[in-house]
Parts: C-alpha cells; structure tokens; sequence
C-alpha cells in the first residue's frame, strides 16, 4: 500500500514540473502587456518601459523562468498587480471558500446519486429508474449558471427561503475564528450555532447547483456498474447461498461496482472545480475561480499562475487520492503495484 | 421408497426475449432419494442449468414459471414466499457452479465469504465465524487453512476456489446439492479430488446430490442414477448401469454413441445428427427430438408419452430402442 502511494507520487513529479513549464509560458503567451495595461491608457512609452523594467519582463524568458522557479520553490508566488497583495495569501483566503463549497456539492452528489444509481440497477423499470433517467438527462442539458440563476430565482426572489446569493455569510455576522478556513467546521468549532446555519444557508443554493450539474455521470455511472455487476457469476453464488438482499447489493455487489464509480467522481470533481467559475460568479463567492477570471481579464499573471498551480497540485492530490481508494477497495490493485 | 430429497414434477419455464418466447423447459419431472448422486446429462441448452435455477429460486427477471412443482421436505420451492425462499437457499439446498474463480467475490476474502453464509444460516457467533469457516476449509482438503481462510480469490488456483465453493455450498449442512459442471474447465487429476471431495461430503451426511454435466464419461463413474434431458424435456431416466447397458430413448442411445469410452476408437465416435430445436418457435413437435429421431413415428410430432414423477425410471418414446416393455412407455 505504502509503495503505491510512493509509486504514484513519482509520477506525479514529472505532471508538476510540466505544469510549471506551460504556466509559465501560457502567461506569457496571453495576449496584453501587463506593463501597458498597468500604466492606463494615457502613459507615455518612457512609463511603460519602467513598469516592464520593475515587473522583470523586459528581460530574456529564460531568466524571467529561473527569478519564477526560485520564487516558487520559497512558496512565493508573486504579488497581484491590480490589488498589489500576495497571491500566495490571497489563494490561502479563497481555496477554503471554494473547497469547502466543491466538497458540500460533492457530498449532495453522493447522497443523492448513489443511491438513485443502486435502486435504479436493481429495481429495473420501476419509477425510481424512470426519474432516475429523467433527472440524468436533464442534469446534463441544463448549463451551470442557468441552474444557479433558476435555483436563486426559484428559492430566494419567488419562495424566500434562503438568505441573498451574496457571498459566504450574511453581512451583518462576522466570519469564525480561522482555523480551516471552512466555516461550516470553524463556526462547529466555535459553537457558533448562528453563524453555522447562516454559513450553510448561503452553501445550499451554489452547493445545490454543482450537485445538479454532477448528478447525471454519478447516478448514470452507478447504475450502469450496478447492472454489469449484479449478473456477475459471484453474485449469483451470493443469492444461492440465501444471504441477505442487503448483503447482496451492498457487500457484494455495490463494493465490486464502487470502482468505476469513483473514477467517473475523480472526473467529476476536475469539471466541478472548473465549474465552480460560473457558479463562484452567480453567487458572488468569494473563491479561487472568481479571482482568476478577473486576473485573466486583467492580464495579471501572478494571480494567473498561482490559480492554475493550486489547481495543477489540486489534481495530482485527487487522483492521488483516488489511486489510494482503488488499492483500499480492491486487493488485485495492491498486488499489481 | 421413502420420501424423495427433491421431487420435480411437470416444470416448465419461459423466457420472454426480445426476440419472442424462449420455452426453455416443458414438462420436467424425475425425483432424488436421499443420498443419492442423481446426474443430468444433455447437450448444450438442454436446460440443465435453467432447471437448477427454477429449484434454487435464482431465475433471472426475464424468466417465468409456467407450471410445476418442486417438492423439497414437504414445500414446494416454486410456490414458497420470498422469505421461505431466503430461508431455503444456501440452508436446505445449496449449489455449485462451474468457473469457480468467477463464482466467487473477487474483493472479499475467502475466509469471510463462507462465514457469510454460516453467520446467515449455522448457528454461530460472529466471533466464532472465522473459526468455523477455517473448519470448513479443512473439511474439503485445503492445506494451510488458516492462511487460505485470509486469501482473495485471485491467489488461489482454480481447484482451490472450486474447493472454497464447496465449503460455502455445505457450511449448512443442506439436504440437497446441486453441483452445475463443478469441474469443467480444471485439469482431470482436481477433477477427480473435487468429485472425491462432494461424494464424500454427500455420504457422510446423507445429503442427495444433482450432479449437472454434459460428461457421460463423469456421470458414468459418479452417478447412481442419470437423467437425460433433451431441448427442455426429460427424455429418459435410469440407473446408471442400465442406461448404459439398454438405452431405451433413441436421443440416450445417440449420446452414449458419441462419448468417447474406454472402448471404442475415435473413427467409431459417432456426432448426434441435426441441431436441437429451436425454442422460440410458436409450434414444437410434441416430442421435441423428433426431427433428429431416425426412429421417428407420426404420433410423434402431436403427442408425448408423460412421465411419472416419482418413479426412479423414465421414458419418453413412442418407439424405444430395446424391447423390455415398461410401463411408462406404454
Ligand atoms: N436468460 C435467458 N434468456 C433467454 N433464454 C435463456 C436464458 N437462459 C437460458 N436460456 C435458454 O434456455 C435453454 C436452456 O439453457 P441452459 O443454460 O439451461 O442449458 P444447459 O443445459 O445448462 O447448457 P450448458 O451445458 O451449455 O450449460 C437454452 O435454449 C437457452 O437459450
Ligand atoms: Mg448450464
């Protein structure tokens, strides 16, 4: 087990040193010059060369590549050029708000489409696999933002069930004492009852809207492995031993269908963590996603960069983590490796 | 004759395919005593495996029973509730299968699949599970039990996975078993254990077997008693010695021609002519060898002699091969 997890964070390596590569020259490439977007519209050509001279890209690429690769091996990922903060503490503030989001949403998909996904595999034909088709189909026609905008629509202008799509918390609570950044977790922390609800108010609506968006794959995929499993050879022995429906479906057939299941949720989380943009920008979130969008608008690189890292180191954790499911769930995975 | 283990009478079984109505089984009678091995021999898609499916209760959604019995210790299997069925299975009559490394669950120790079943049926404790199961694997010769108990399938060779079946078959102690092609596809030595090991449990506890195979040779050597099934029909029913010595149906007759036997040379090995019936279309001839029969009489084609249930003998054939009349072919 120990040498897959070393296995693959070897291979990760090579992944991570090309990131920073293309990173590096995908800023570059983007079109804009910073120093002139900085200087305003009316700075003389005198301005421009030094604001380029103090941002470093006047000089060869190379050496701009060796002052990046040293600065991120310190963890430095340079300042933003619009607000002038550090990026590296500008994600450490904003990847909480867009994982603690990510994973409610992923939760929701979980409890919502597994389950669908194993009543529709063995109740063939029943309503349960009717909406279950029903919902997976619709799930994957409706665009992200349009569910967001009909969610808000829907539960804050028409029913007002849930507080203003505003951000994290309500403005008039204060944010709980940091601890993992999560305010669901920081404000359970704290037994602050009062800002744990109102910080779970403002997830469901966004949480709600990436669960749609990933029910189909899940509940799609979870029936579809379900079915190839459940006439499997090993449970038919199962049933001929009289053992227990539950048993059946849950220890012997959903353990063996779990597999691809979590693949397709690796998957699945990689669209969700690029979905989070539009759904950071509908509720006003104040995640990674929207920060890098107005970087890019901005052709502001540092934000840029230190965006698609997170994002890069993101991925090798996830699939990591995935690998890591497949050698616990499956012993013929443990061997090979 | 005291109580048969099993006694199967008039069973028929669709399949509704997209491709129309699949008689698969049609009228299938014969019976087990107690202690005996009762082997069912037939080609392919003769329904030997659909008839053990029925008695288990494990036909798949697309399957219905259209008529029939099957009397296992005064209930009937194919009318019992769902939870007297649940109950049944695995404890009163229990099965094994061919392809044993499939058979079993690839992701869950050997050691704790069989103390599933003994936790569902024996009376034991789930601290004395493991133990018990270990016993099991004893029982039916695996060395270095304890270790084995903790092996997944994919380590162990397909003699011993078929082995682990066994086990699981008989943690409680059924009545009956019914072993489906238990030892297609290992070599002819473990084979031979495997059958050893059955034939052994079986006496030691009295248990009836239904020993499925397409092998005349095995059901020769194994078989107190053979049943012949042809297309989804019974077709005749012996002893083994005296199915060998008379075969009375002509489709018998045919199937023992084309088993290569300790005497006879490969350039005397017959094939059984023509293909069987198929069993979607809308109008069979009653007797469904018939169009393969070179001994076929024009009653054949609108009536079949039927079969009684509990008699250890069967035959149904207007025109028998030998003459010793009996009663069920009148
Ligand atoms: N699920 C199914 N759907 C449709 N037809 C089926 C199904 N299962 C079995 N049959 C049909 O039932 C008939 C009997 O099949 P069965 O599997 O019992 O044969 P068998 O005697 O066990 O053959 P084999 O020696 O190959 O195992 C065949 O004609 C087959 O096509
Ligand atoms: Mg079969």
């Amino acid at each position: 087990m120990f040498s897959l997890i070393f296995n693959r964070l070897m291979l990760a390596i090579p992944s991570l040193i090309g990131v920073v590569i293309v990173t590096f020259l995908l800023t570059r490439a983007l079109p804009g010059d910073p120093a002139a977007y900085f200087a305003g519209p009316a700075a003389t050509e005198q301005a421009i060369a030094e604001i380029r001279a103090k941002l470093g890209t006047d000089k060869p690429l190379i050496v701009q590549f060796g002052r990046y690769v040293s600065d991120l091996a310190r963890g430095e990922l340079g300042n933003s050029l619009t607000t002038g903060q550090s990026v590296a503490k500008e994600i450490a503030t904003r990847l909480p708000a867009s994982a603690e989001l990510t994973l409610i949403g992923l939760m929701l998909v979980v409890i919502l489409a597994v389950p669908m996904g194993i009543l529709a595999a063995t109740r063939p034909g029943s309503w349960i696999d009717h909406v279950t088709r029903i919902v997976s189909t619709a799930g994957v026609s409706l665009p992200v933002f349009f569910t967001g905008l009909l969610l808000v629509y829907v539960f804050y202008y028409r029913l007002g069930l849930s507080p203003s799509p505003v951000g994290r918390l309500d403005v008039f609570l204060s944010a709980p004492p940091h601890i993992t950044g999560f305010y669901l977790i920081d404000a359970a922390l704290a037994r602050d009852a009062e800002v744990f609800v109102a910080a779970l108010k403002q997830l469901i609506l966004p949480a709600l809207t990436l669960a749609i968006f990933a029910l189909a794959p899940i509940a799609r995929m979870t029936r579809a492995s379900m079915l190839a499993v459940l006439s499997a050879d090993f449970v038919r022995t199962a049933r001929a031993s009289g053992l227990s429906s539950s048993k059946v479906i849950v220890t012997y057939a959903f353990r063996n269908a779990v597999l691809p299941v979590i693949t397709t949720l690796g998957m699945v989380l990689s669209f969700l963590l690029g979905a989070n943009v539009l759904v950071e920008k509908v509720f006003a979130w104040p995640g990674i996603g929207s920060f890098a969008v107005e970087a890019l608008i901005a052709s502001d690189y540092a934000p840029v960069q230190g965006f698609v890292l997170t994002m890069a180191a993101l991925y090798v954790a996830l699939n990591l983590a995935i690998d890591i499911a497949y050698g616990l769930i499956d012993p013929r995975v443990r061997i090979s490796s | 004759m005291a109580a048969p283990a099993l006694l199967v009478d008039n069973l028929s079984v669709e399949f509704q395919t997209r491709s129309g109505v699949v008689k698969a089984l049609e009228g299938v009678s014969f019976n087990v005593a107690k202690g005996e091995t009762l082997a069912v021999v037939g080609e392919s898609g003769s329904g030997k495996s659909v008839t053990a499916y029925a008695v288990m209760g494990i036909l798949d959604a697309a399957a219905a029973v259209t008529s029939g019995r099957a009397v296992l210790g005064g209930l009937d299997l194919l009318a019992a509730s769902k939870e007297a069925m649940a109950e049944v299975r695995g404890r009163e009559v229990a099965m094994i299968f061919q392809n044993p490394r499939t058979a079993l669950n690839p992701i869950r120790r050997v050691g704790d699949q069989i103390a599933d079943v003994l936790l569902r049926h024996a009376n034991v404790t789930p601290n004395a599970a493991p133990r018990e199961a270990i016993k099991l694997l004893e029982t039916v010769g695996i060395t270095d039990p304890v270790r084995r108990a903790k092996a997944y399938p994919f380590e162990l060779s397909g003699g011993m996975c078929q082995r682990v079946m066994i086990a699981i078959a008989l943690a409680a102690q059924p009545s009956l078993l019914i072993a489906d092609e238990p030892t297609t596809g290992l070599d002819v030595t473990t084979q031979a254990i495997i059958m050893d090991i059955i034939a052994e449990r079986a006496s030691a506890t009295g248990m009836a077997t239904i020993f499925i195979t397409h092998d005349l040779g095995l059901a020769a050597e194994r078989a107190d008693r053979i049943v012949v099934m042809h297309a989804g029909h019974v077709v005749e029913a012996q002893r083994t010695r005296d199915l060998f010595a008379h075969p009375r149906h002509p489709y018998t007759q045919a199937l023992i021609a084309a088993t290569p036997g300790h005497t006879s040379r490969l350039a005397e090995l017959s094939t059984i002519g023509g293909n069987l019936p198929d069993l979607r279309a809308a109008k069979l001839p009653a007797c469904r060898y018939a169009a393969r029969c070179p001994r076929k009489l024009a009653i054949c084609d609108s009536s079949l002699p039927s079969i009684d249930p509990t008699a250890p003998e069967a035959l149904a054939c207007h025109n028998p091969v030998s003459s010793p009349p009996m009663g069920e072919a009148a």
